[in-house]
């Protein structure tokens, strides 16, 4: 069981934390960020997610991973309620986001949840880039304008920050006029990354944002992640046990609608509890 | 199709042993698919039908200006024809008229299979022939020539007058037309042309204004009296006040007209003395002629003046002689302004409903129904639209109106009968169902990745659907759009119950308040060419005009919808780029 043989590569501008263990500690004294109880989740008669209960730890990187179909997107879309685009979709449970006016939780499955506000405080990317068809300025202030900024100083000010932050700003200073769609894949990526962070969301949901990426881009991304760990509380759901275990604090295994083990993320992959996390984490299915 | 390929390619393969080469040459029974041959012989047929289509209109439609030189036929009774050749057939002869012609034509007819070639010839001076074609058989022909003395002079009434000039009459002095020469001739006739325009400028435009003005007063008259009754202080008040400015007018009135007819009375004085082949003369007033040219003593910079100037009056002038002559500029007005009508009801009609449809409506039966309903209004013959234009638009909505916002002009209707603004709308009925289901077309093909994308920014569904999907769909919903307004610019049959009219004197817009008269009837090129082609006096002598005005049609609409194509894809550049 010990024989479990990924392990974190320490990263050079990680190397100020003494260990991750203590930044864990450190870290979860600030509380949950998201706490899941009891959450049932049904698509017309059949049952996606079973029984979750999870705390999300705030200023973390909390990786969900498993094998295809088991639910993790599902569960990360329920975070901000993406899920209520689909038809005959039921849940039953609660899922309670910790916002800075809202330290105790506030309920979004709730009747009179404001869900629009909810997302503003949640940015999200998705596992392939989808910028708007505008410019790559307009793209990362979307949000902003959505809120109904318009001052010209502001949102170049947001979009310079936004795209610093997404490692973009770079290669795109001097075209933030010409269409998002000129820009690579892996750009265009960490485009959407800049809008997901424009506005300054607390909590930043990942679905396999590196799926379509090459490896360059994908180390670019990680970079962000560990350089975007503390101000926001990040989720990300990803295929690759490399990539969980290299930029999680925390890591949760779910396997067919159920979460299977949550801990930190050195714990699951070198000692899990479970059978089924061990196989999957050492690659014997999935 | 794999068959062939083997079999090809192992011939291919085999022939440098092979010791009889088998060749691929032009054996078309033998190669490919029966159906690969008739779906292109399919298409083939369809681009030849369609091209030779429009080469034909276009060949017609361009070679109808062009000055045709005058023949003069002596004939072998001895009568006289002088026309412009039009076209020629060959017919068999009544069995009693063959049998009266001598031996030698008859001989000649038998070797021809019995056939006889005829000409037609257009000649004009329909005042005094009573007919504008004549067919002349070839048999009956003693001789023919170009004299170059005939004119064809094309007069403001009566069509054309083919013939020699014989006499000028100038501020009622008698000129022989060969001291004055053609150029002194034309230089004569334009200034009678010119008094002639400004004679209808005054009657249109300055007495036009002060009735339009006398009318005016009289419906607030009228208006007052409605209002307030006919005993009431107002009333007596604004009788003396639109007496007074009335009786102001007419002085007006009277100055204008009798300037009128101080120029009416000097252009009597300017005549021409027009002489047909057989010796008849006809005395007319030089104004009345538009246009003049020698036939047959034309140079090829002369052709192309008259060809140029006829298609300038053609673009730019009012029709005369009954719509077979002069220009259609009312009609391509009136086209363009109601088409444009058109679209900007349908426009945002149309994008509206399929918005509602795809992205707020409840996906369920009843959506499913209304789909159905208007894929199925796309199919309701065009005339039903007509129909039901004229019962809701303009007598229900329009005499509505009128009853509210016009009493004064009652009985006499204003929105309550056809006019540009209820054609516009009973096509917008007509063309809605393209739109829309062009829209949800285009609306579905957004991806999903991107509203979730918005969504997710924290944008509302409005947002999402103004800032993102509506962008995307663009270029999909001008799409339909282009097709809506391909289909609504070339509509006649509803429109003849709804506002469009023969000869309409008054364009929609003018500089009278408001400006725009949507209540007006208006010409529309459609209802020109069925007018024009097989409602006149004169199929043959229309015939030309029906193949320019359909040339121009057509140019009308592939210019409006390669605007629209030219505007979409700029649209759509928008969104090209390396997509992942």
């Amino acid at each position: 069981m010990n024989t479990a043989t990924m392990e974190a590569p320490v990263r050079p501008q990680d190397a100020h934390r003494a260990s991750p263990t203590e930044y864990h500690v450190e870290r979860a004294a600030e509380g949950a960020a998201i706490t899941i109880s009891n959450f049932n989740l049904f698509y017309g008669a059949a049952q996606a997610l079973y029984d979750v209960n999870m705390e999300i730890q705030r200023g973390m990187v909390t990786a969900l991973i498993g094998p295809s179909g088991c639910g993790k997107s599902t569960l990360l879309r329920s975070l901000n309620r993406m899920n209520d685009l689909v038809d005959n979709l039921r849940i039953n449970g609660q899922v309670k986001v910790g916002l800075h006016n809202r330290p105790d939780g506030l309920d979004i499955y709730a009747p009179g949840t404001d869900v629009i506000a909810l997302r503003k405080r949640m940015g999200m990317v998705f596992q392939k880039p989808n910028p708007f068809p505008k410019s790559i300025f307009e793209n990362v202030v979307y949000p902003l304008r959505v809120e109904g900024i318009s001052d010209k100083a502001m949102l170049e000010e947001a979009c310079e920050r936004a795209l610093k932050g997404a490692a973009l700003w770079e290669e795109a200073k001097d075209r933030l006029q010409e269409s998002a769609l000129g820009l690579s894949g892996g750009q265009q990526q960490r485009l959407c990354i800049a809008r997901a962070i424009a506005a300054e969301p607390e909590i930043l949901l990942m679905d396999e944002p590196c799926s379509a990426l090459d490896p360059i881009a994908t180390a670019k991304v990680e970079d962000l992640m560990y350089q975007l760990r503390g101000q926001f509380t990040i989720v990300i759901v990803t295929h690759s046990m490399q990539q969980a275990a290299r930029v999680s604090d925390n890591t949760a295994f779910m396997y067919l609608g159920r979460l299977i083990e949550y801990g930190a993320t050195d714990t699951v992959f070198t000692g899990p509890k479970v059978q089924q996390t061990n196989d999957y984490v050492t690659g014997r299915f999935g | 199709m794999s068959t062939y390929i083997e079999s090809k390619g192992a011939s291919v393969s085999a022939e440098p042993q092979a010791k009889s080469v088998r060749r691929y040459t032009a054996d078309l029974s033998a190669v490919g698919e029966p159906a690969l041959w008739a779906f292109g012989g399919a298409l083939a047929l369809g681009i030849i039908l369609v091209s030779g289509f429009l080469l034909a209109i276009f060949w017609n439609g361009v070679s109808t200006f062009w000055p045709k030189p005058i023949e003069v036929v002596t004939l072998k009774d001895g009568g006289q024809v002088a026309g412009e050749p039009s076209r020629v057939n060959l017919y068999r002869l009544e069995p009693n008229v063959l049998a009266a012609l001598p031996e030698a034509v008859r001989n000649q007819i038998a070797r021809n299979d019995g056939y006889v070639r005829r000409n037609l010839y257009r000649i004009g001076n329909y005042d005094l022939y009573n007919e504008d074609f004549r067919w002349v058989s070839e048999f009956d022909v003693a001789s023919s020539e170009r004299p170059r003395d005939f004119f064809f002079v094309e007069r403001q009434e009566w069509g054309p007058f083919i013939g020699r000039i014989k006499e000028l009459v100038v501020d009622d002095l008698n000129v022989a037309p060969d001291t004055l020469g053609v150029d002194g001739l034309r230089r004569e006739q334009a200034a009678a042309r010119a008094r002639f325009d400004e004679i209808r400028r005054i009657e249109r435009s300055e007495i036009g204004k002060v009735n339009h003005l006398i009318n005016q007063e009289r419906l607030e008259l009228r208006r007052v009296e409605l209002r307030h009754g006919v005993d009431s202080a107002e009333f007596r008040e604004q009788t003396t006040r639109s007496q007074a400015r009335i009786a102001e007018l007419e002085k007006e009135y009277v100055v204008l007209q009798a300037r009128a007819d101080e120029i009416k009375a000097r252009d009597q004085r300017f005549r021409v003395v027009l002489e047909e082949v057989g010796g008849d003369t006809k005395e007319t007033q030089l104004s009345q002629v538009v246009r003049f040219y020698p036939a047959n003593d034309l140079s090829l910079f002369g052709k192309i003046g008259v060809y140029l100037s006829r298609w300038g009056e053609f673009l730019t002038a009012e029709p005369r002689e009954a719509n077979t002559e002069g220009g259609i500029l009312p009609a391509i007005f009136g086209t363009v302004v109601m088409t444009l009508l058109m679209v900007f009801v349908v426009a945002p009609f149309g994008v509206i409903t399929a918005l509602y449809l795809r992205e707020y409506a409840k996906q369920g039966r009843l959506v499913a129904m209304v789909r159905i309903a208007v894929n199925n209004l796309a199919g309701v013959p065009s005339i039903v639209y007509g129909v039901f234009g004229l019962g809701f638009f303009a007598y229900t909505v329009g005499g509505g109106i009128d009853a509210l916002f016009f009493p004064e002009r009652l009985p006499s209707p204003t929105f309550g009968t056809g006019g540009i603004l209820w054609s516009a709308l009973t096509l917008a009925l007509l063309t809605v169902p393209v739109v829309i289901v062009a829209a949800e077309e285009a609306l579905s093909a957004v991806p999903r990745s991107i509203r979730e994308g918005s969504l997710a920014c924290g944008a509302s569904k409005w947002q999402t659907i103004r800032s993102v999907v509506l962008p995307h769909a663009l270029p999909g919903i001008m799409t339909g759009l282009i097709l809506a307004m391909a289909r609504g610019a070339g509509e006649v049959a509803p429109l003849m119950l709804v506002g469009v009219v023969k000869l309409a004197p008054e364009l929609p817009v003018d500089g009278f308040f408001p400006f725009v008269h949507l209540e007006r009837s208006f010409m529309h090129l459609g209802f020109h060419i069925f007018d024009v082609g097989f409602q006149s006096r004169n199929s043959e002598a229309g015939k030309p005009m029906v193949f320019v005005t359909t040339l121009l049609l057509l140019a009308l609409i592939v210019a409006m919808n390669s605007s629209a194509i030219y505007i979409r894809n700029r649209l759509k550049r928008q969104f090209a780029g390396s997509q992942f």
